[in-house]
């Protein structure tokens, strides 16, 4: 598979223009716009200040880890406003998962970039049960739909493969940036272009005190997704991930490459997905991680060290949701 | 398709396809009417294209059509010959973070005059302590390019030697380095390497400088500055100047003497600080500290996407080092300003 123009403009930046001017004799700097990015006044980053948080700010791998207090929100948007992105943002809601569509999508509406360009694709075996959310301008709904799931482990297992194939099919096209979000959550907080990165992951809520070897990888050596004691960095919840589009397309293929070796060989990983992403994101480490206030869990208490909580999974009966 | 196609030498059309010579005044008007587009640099990282994205027929043609300028001597930046040392390609650790791009970095330390004579101890540290384990080109501009140093380079390191004319001023040949790294760049540090970090050369490597410090584009703090309110730096405070930042903005000092990115980006960078570098000197004003007031101008409009601390450029005499730097890599040679400057 090709993915021929992933992104949406090619400038071409080498044209010698400045060599042009050089030669014309009379300079007409006068007329010229002055300076580019209009300014917004914030204050001065201090490289000495006292930290801002006391989660980690950086990974080994030099990555931010984003959390409430690293960044400048106005500043950002700044930045990202002009750029005129568009952000995609995929959810599947097979079975009884539609029902979680409509508390998802108007939470989306309320936080999830506000005054961003927005698609919403949403997969569904049931198109009809996706309640018509109403939207804000700049924002679409797309409905796809796939065929229903036999297992709720099967359902959790094709989203790697779904995605990939929507993005060559379509999101190349429509979007820059995509996540890849469970629908059974809300947003709670602003959501905001700090998350935009090349590759972007979100460390587990329930992990993130845990030492590595307590980790819940896939530990049998057989599966594509082993990963061994002393190893890992973080361990990352399968319910976010996102970046640009194609590094998400390599991302998905990759897991999806994995998934189906294992199944070739009659295994599956512990915690299915989840755990051939966070193999993927050992070896392909993410550009830019996401605190758990980006993926909290409603049943635990909030810890003071996470300021604002933007994106929790929602309390549910899962013995029901699963039947 | 992450090796560009190279243009095809000799003589040919300029028009693709065509079969014939377009005069060079159409190329000329044509490129007046496309805009060379600055796009805002993101923080993580630019979705501007990264370095390489395929040259369209025409952009390679455009390149191919200044080559050929320089060649017929309308360009006063002469290339020497390549130093005489063959460089041999040699499997070379390409990080996973960087996905497989060729790690070639090319650098431009400075090297006028007297400066010629700091060279040695550069490329000497350069070799010890500089990008280890990956290709590197140097790129020295000079004036006397007799008096390059022969330094014993590692494998897949080469030297290039780029001839350039003198100035009187020591602020000259600070400004005009803007102007020639805008022009290589486009004549062939595009082709040739990756990333590109731009540095002093009356400096020396004392510790690790390696792959960290490389992002689509990166500015250092200024030793001086990095404790200092935003009030206090030095950057050009007269409005008529095209390097103006008001009391109450800025984010840091860079130091011009280590600046760098990927070739796209510093190609931007470069010729935005010489545009408006021209653009003053045709009112009549130079910048405080010359294209480090402009750097900083930029800078701050067009953030880098990662920032190296003083560790990476340092003064020890001037400087009391602090507890903070727990390594110093990047540090001034000591020498004597007044004798070197302006003889």
């Amino acid at each position: 598979l090709i993915i021929c123009k992933v992104w949406k403009r090619e400038v071409p930046f080498f044209l010698p223009l400045a060599h042009l001017r050089l030669c014309n004799m009379k300079l007409q700097y006068e007329e010229e716009p002055s300076q580019p990015v209009a300014q917004s006044q914030y204050p001065q980053p201090k490289l000495l200040e006292q930290k801002p948080t006391e989660l980690l700010t950086l990974t080994p791998w030099l990555a931010p880890i984003v959390s409430e207090g690293t960044f400048n929100a106005e500043l950002l948007h700044h930045i990202y406003q002009p750029l005129n992105l568009t952000v995609g943002l995929t959810a599947f809601a097979a079975g009884k998962y539609t029902r979680f569509v409509q508390h998802f999508l108007e939470s989306a509406e309320r936080f999830f970039m506000r005054g961003y360009r927005v698609r919403y694709y949403i997969f569904t075996d049931d198109p009809q049960a996706i309640p018509r959310v109403p939207l804000g301008p700049g924002r679409h709904l797309s409905i796809i739909p796939v065929p229903g799931p036999s297992q709720w482990e099967e359902a959790s297992m094709r989203r790697m493969e779904v995605i990939s194939m929507h993005i060559t099919e379509r999101a190349h096209r429509e979007v820059d940036y995509l996540f890849c979000l469970n629908v059974d959550t809300a947003f709670r907080n602003p959501w905001g272009p700090e998350t935009l990165g090349d590759l972007v992951a979100a460390i587990h809520p329930g992990y993130f005190t845990a030492p590595r070897h307590q980790f819940p990888y896939e530990r049998r050596p057989i599966s594509t997704a082993f990963v061994a004691d002393g190893e890992g960095d973080f361990y990352y919840g399968g319910a976010v991930f996102g970046g640009r589009v194609a590094r998400v397309y390599e991302f998905t293929r990759g897991c999806h490459m994995g998934i189906l070796a294992d199944k070739a060989n009659g295994i599956m990983a512990a915690w299915q997905e989840e755990s051939h992403l966070n193999r993927r994101f050992l070896s392909h480490k993410p550009s830019k991680v996401l605190s758990p206030e980006y993926l909290w869990d409603d049943r635990q208490p909030q810890p003071p060290s996470l300021k604002l909580i933007r994106f929790s999974t929602l309390n549910k009966d899962t013995a029901w949701l699963q039947s | 398709c992450h090796i560009l196609p190279r243009p095809p030498k000799g003589p040919r059309s300029l028009v693709p396809g065509k079969g014939r010579a377009v005069p060079e005044t159409k190329c000329l008007l044509f490129l007046l009417h496309r805009q060379a587009g600055s796009l805002p640099l993101l923080l993580d990282p630019a979705p501007v294209l990264p370095f390489p994205s395929p040259l369209s027929p025409l952009e390679a043609r455009l390149i191919d059509w200044f080559d050929l300028l320089a060649r017929l001597g309308f360009d006063p930046w002469i290339e020497k010959i390549p130093w005489k040392r063959k460089w041999q390609p040699t499997p070379v650790f390409s990080p996973g973070k960087f996905h497989g791009q060729r790690s070639l970095v090319g650098y431009s330390p400075w090297g006028r005059k007297e400066y010629v004579v700091f060279l040695r101890l550069f490329l000497e540290t350069a070799e010890q302590y500089f990008m280890a384990g990956h290709k590197v080109t140097y790129y020295v501009f000079t004036d006397r390019p007799a008096d390059v140093p022969r330094v014993a380079l590692q494998a897949g390191r080469r030297l290039v030697v780029l001839h350039v004319g003198s100035h009187r001023r020591w602020q000259d040949v600070s400004m005009h380095r803007m102007e020639m790294i805008s022009n290589f760049s486009r004549q062939r540090f595009l082709r040739e390497v990756d990333y590109l970090v731009c540095l002093d050369v009356d400096m020396k490597f004392s510790d690790h400088v390696g792959v960290e410090i490389l992002a689509p584009l990166f500015g250092t703090l200024h030793p001086g500055f990095y404790a200092a309110d935003r009030q206090s730096f030095t950057y050009e405070r007269r409005p008529l100047s095209r390097a103006y930042i008001p009391r109450d903005e800025g984010d840091f000092y860079y130091a011009g003497g280590f600046f760098g990115g990927s070739v796209p980006e510093v190609y931007r960078l470069t010729t935005a600080c010489h545009q408006a570098m021209t653009a003053d000197r045709a009112r009549g004003i130079e910048a405080v500290w010359q294209d480090e007031s402009h750097l900083n101008r930029y800078l701050l409009s067009h953030k880098p996407s990662k920032v190296l601390s003083p560790e990476y450029l340092w003064d020890e005499r001037m400087l009391r080092r602090p507890p903070l730097l727990r390594r110093l890599r990047y540090v001034a040679v000591p020498k004597n300003h007044a004798e070197i400057r302006n003889r």
